[in-house]
């Protein structure tokens, strides 16, 4: 088992944004999670690599406890990918510089190694041609790519994704998809959040559906999607299909 | 109205004096402004309190103020000055008031997506602040400190109140010795129109020089 | 000669008898500062206007003017009104001559208050007043600039205290404000210099409270709804009270 979680708690003030949530992951495994927005999606994957600290609960990576305080906590995060809705790439650096920056400042690689190494992975989402340009210079596609080769370049054992296309105009998504895609088949292990329901079925291994801050139901997307046990499940499903399609 | 070709060597002899005031409480103004700025921003709360009342007193008081206490009011309490040291401690730590804030206003303007994408790459906190927020913070401030160059560079005039020969207390001491007081003085005021000048064309050349596409506005001093 | 005070308060009973001198002292400061911002508003309507609503070559004018009061150290200035004026068979005691000299530097930074407010009112107003009827000059001054005048009042708490702290400039001027006065006091008696000054410090951060108190009650009072600074209220909240930049 490469992931365990075990009953998060989190509150802000009085708000209970999660309530006691709790899920495994194996090595090379996708699982996708959905759920109406406002529901502890963020909060949770946060949750997972400390940059939220929970209230409770606890969560191990490979048998080590994430969610112990002499853990180092930094040296963790170096081996959880983290793709963010937003991008957040450095304003200031190139994508080059982006990629390249973890490997030299948090693991220690020296410059000429670090820059091979970040080639090879713009190479792998497609934008060796864009190393020299600056994110304001990329499409909001480009961007998140870039984002998702500066998270491969630590050479994590997972990632997560926080809603990574729902930044994106309709026709830059695809592009995103399909890096994803391809990654969870070659065997990275990836915790998503989307309602990108083609990506879903085409590689979750497990779609897991929350509501005010907890699990309600997750199994396969074939069973998620043919016979749903809560009718919540069933009922949210054909919203956002309704609403996404099934592109992807 | 008269002038002196004279005149013109004799301030010049000034300017080594002003530049180097200039120069050296900007630096001061640089480091401890960033210093500042990083304390009121992500230091324990007794900290920022320091940083907060250094920053108001700063910014509350006259310079000319400041610079009697550096040079008249020190000596009071067993610290004596000479005038050049009193002239640029002032100096540098007025402006250093003014810098912590712009920089401040700089690191808040990055946005909070970068502290968390460093973070979340296994950055430490003064790692995140070295490599994600500070360059950036940097390129942002970078017009409002061109802005205190020049003002630093004017104000460097005060010195002559406590006896410096710099620019100005050449040209207080021609206008003393020729008795012709206006003609020396806008000769002096010529001097400072191309110092500030050619400043505003430098700090502009850099200004463009660091920039980034998508970070900070296009300069627009003066 | 250092440590013959001792406890500081003997030195605020020492200080005791020169306080009435000081104060008194401090209303001259008080009136160049109404003098200068008078000054300084007059002249930078009017160079405002000009560059708005001039042709090309008044426009240039202006921004020469600017150009020029913006770069003088206001000492400089200061000595050429002291100085000039005689030279023309004008005498003009210290004050004058401060007051018009820091005047018209504020009025080269008041310009740019009032223009940028100007040019802040939308384009929409002036079309609205031309399409009632008015003339391009009753449009101006029915419409713009009323609001170009609220727009502006934060620039002007921003100047006022900017150009409190630069009244102390006139020292060089020869008259007796306050800091003169504090000088007088030290000369006599050096071992009272730190007190004085510091009280005298202490003046200035009561007045610029006091002004920032009073230029938030006129913006209250001319406050209307939907007529303001972008961002103004968040910058004024985040920042330290408003503390002007002197110019030197
Ligand atoms: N830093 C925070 N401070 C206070 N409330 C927060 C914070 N972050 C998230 N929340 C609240 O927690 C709830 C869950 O947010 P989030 O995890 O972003 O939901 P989701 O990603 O499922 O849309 C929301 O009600 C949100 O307002
Ligand atoms: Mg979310």
């Amino acid at each position: 088992m490469l992931l365990r979680v075990e009953d998060i708690h989190k509150q802000y003030g009085k708000d209970k944004v999660l309530c006691g949530v709790s899920f495994t992951m194996n090595k090379g495994e996708t699982k996708v999670i959905i759920g109406p927005s406002g529901t502890g999606k963020s909060t949770l994957l946060r949750c997972i690599n400390r940059l939220t600290p929970a209230d409770q609960g606890r969560v191990w990576l490979d048998d080590e406890e994430l969610t112990h305080t002499r853990t180092n906590i930094n040296k963790i995060r170096a081996e959880i990918g983290f793709v963010f809705q937003s991008f957040n790439l450095f304003a200031h650096l190139t994508a080059l510089g982006n990629v390249r920056i973890g490997p030299m400042k948090v693991k220690r690689m020296n410059k000429k190694d670090a820059t091979t190494l970040a080639m090879e992975e713009l190479e792998r989402v497609g934008l060796s041609d864009k190393a020299g340009a600056y994110p304001a210079e990329l499409s909001g596609g480009q961007q998140q790519r870039v984002s998702i080769a500066r998270a491969l370049a630590m050479f994590p054992k997972l990632i997560l994704f926080d809603e990574p296309t729902s930044a994106l105009d309709p026709e830059l998504i695809g592009e995103v998809l399909e890096v994803m895609v391809s990654l969870a088949k070659e065997g990275m292990t990836m915790l998503v959040v989307t309602h990108e329901m083609g990506f879903a079925r085409a590689v979750a291994d497990e779609i897991i559906f929350m509501e005010n801050g907890v699990i309600v139901e997750q199994g396969p997307p074939k069973q998620m999607f043919t016979n749903a046990k809560h009718q919540r499940t069933g009922e949210f499903l054909n919203k956002i299909s309704e609403l996404y399609g099934e592109t992807g | 109205m008269s002038f002196e070709w004279e005149w013109f060597p004799k301030l010049a002899e000034g300017l080594p004096l002003t530049l180097q005031i200039t120069f050296s409480c900007i630096a001061i103004g640089i480091v401890l402004g960033v210093l500042l700025a990083l304390g009121r921003v992500y230091g324990p709360r007794f900290l920022r309190g320091i940083c907060i009342v250094y920053i108001q007193f700063f910014r509350g008081t006259p310079l000319l103020v400041q610079l009697f206490i550096v040079y008249n009011g020190l000596p009071n309490l067993g610290i004596t000055l000479t005038a050049l040291q009193s002239g640029i401690l002032a100096l540098g730590l007025n402006t250093a008031a003014y810098q912590a804030e712009y920089f401040r206003g700089a690191i808040q303007a990055v946005r909070g997506g970068q502290m968390l994408a460093a973070r979340s790459l296994g950055m430490s906190l003064p790692q995140a602040i070295r490599y994600a927020i500070l360059p950036q913070a940097f390129r942002l401030v970078l017009p409002a400190w061109s802005n205190e160059f020049i003002l630093m560079l004017k104000y460097s005039s005060i010195v002559f109140t406590v006896t410096l020969l710099d620019l100005m207390g050449k040209a207080k001491r021609l206008s003393a010795r020729d008795s012709r007081s206006f003609e020396v003085f806008l000769v002096a005021a010529l001097f400072y129109l191309v110092l500030v000048f050619v400043a505003t064309m430098l700090l502009r050349l850099l200004e463009n020089r660091v920039r980034i596409p998508g970070l900070g506005a296009p300069s627009q001093h003066r | 000669m250092s440590s013959r005070g001792g406890a500081p308060i003997q030195y605020i009973v020492r200080l005791g008898p020169y306080i009435p001198n000081l104060l008194r002292a401090t209303v001259i400061n008080i009136e160049l500062l109404i003098g200068l911002i008078a000054v300084g508003y007059v002249f930078g309507t009017l160079v405002a206007l000009l560059q708005v609503y001039g042709g090309r070559a008044l426009c240039t004018v202006a921004r020469i003017y600017e150009w020029i009061f913006r770069s003088i150290p206001a000492l400089v200035l200061i000595f050429l009104f002291y100085f000039g004026p005689p030279r023309f068979g004008v005498n003009v005691t210290g004050f004058t001559a401060a007051m018009f000299a820091l005047g018209f530097r504020s009025s080269a930074y008041q310009s740019q208050i009032f223009r940028g407010a100007i040019q802040s009112v939308p384009t929409g107003q002036m079309m609205a007043a031309r399409s009632m009827g008015m003339s391009r000059i009753r449009a101006i001054f029915t419409i713009i600039l009323p609001q170009a005048f609220r727009l502006s009042i934060p620039g002007w708490t921003n100047e006022f205290s900017s150009v409190i702290k630069d009244t102390t400039l006139a020292y060089a001027a020869g008259f007796n404000e306050v800091l003169r006065t504090a000088r007088i006091v030290y000369d006599t008696d050096m071992t009272l210099a730190m007190a004085v000054l510091v009280f005298v410090a202490l003046i200035f951060m009561v007045l610029t409270l006091l002004g920032n108190a009073a230029m938030g009650f006129v913006e209250r009072r001319f406050r209307i709804p939907g007529l303001e600074v972008p961002g103004h209220e968040k910058a004024r909240q985040m920042s330290l009270g408003s503390s002007g930049r002197g110019r030197g």
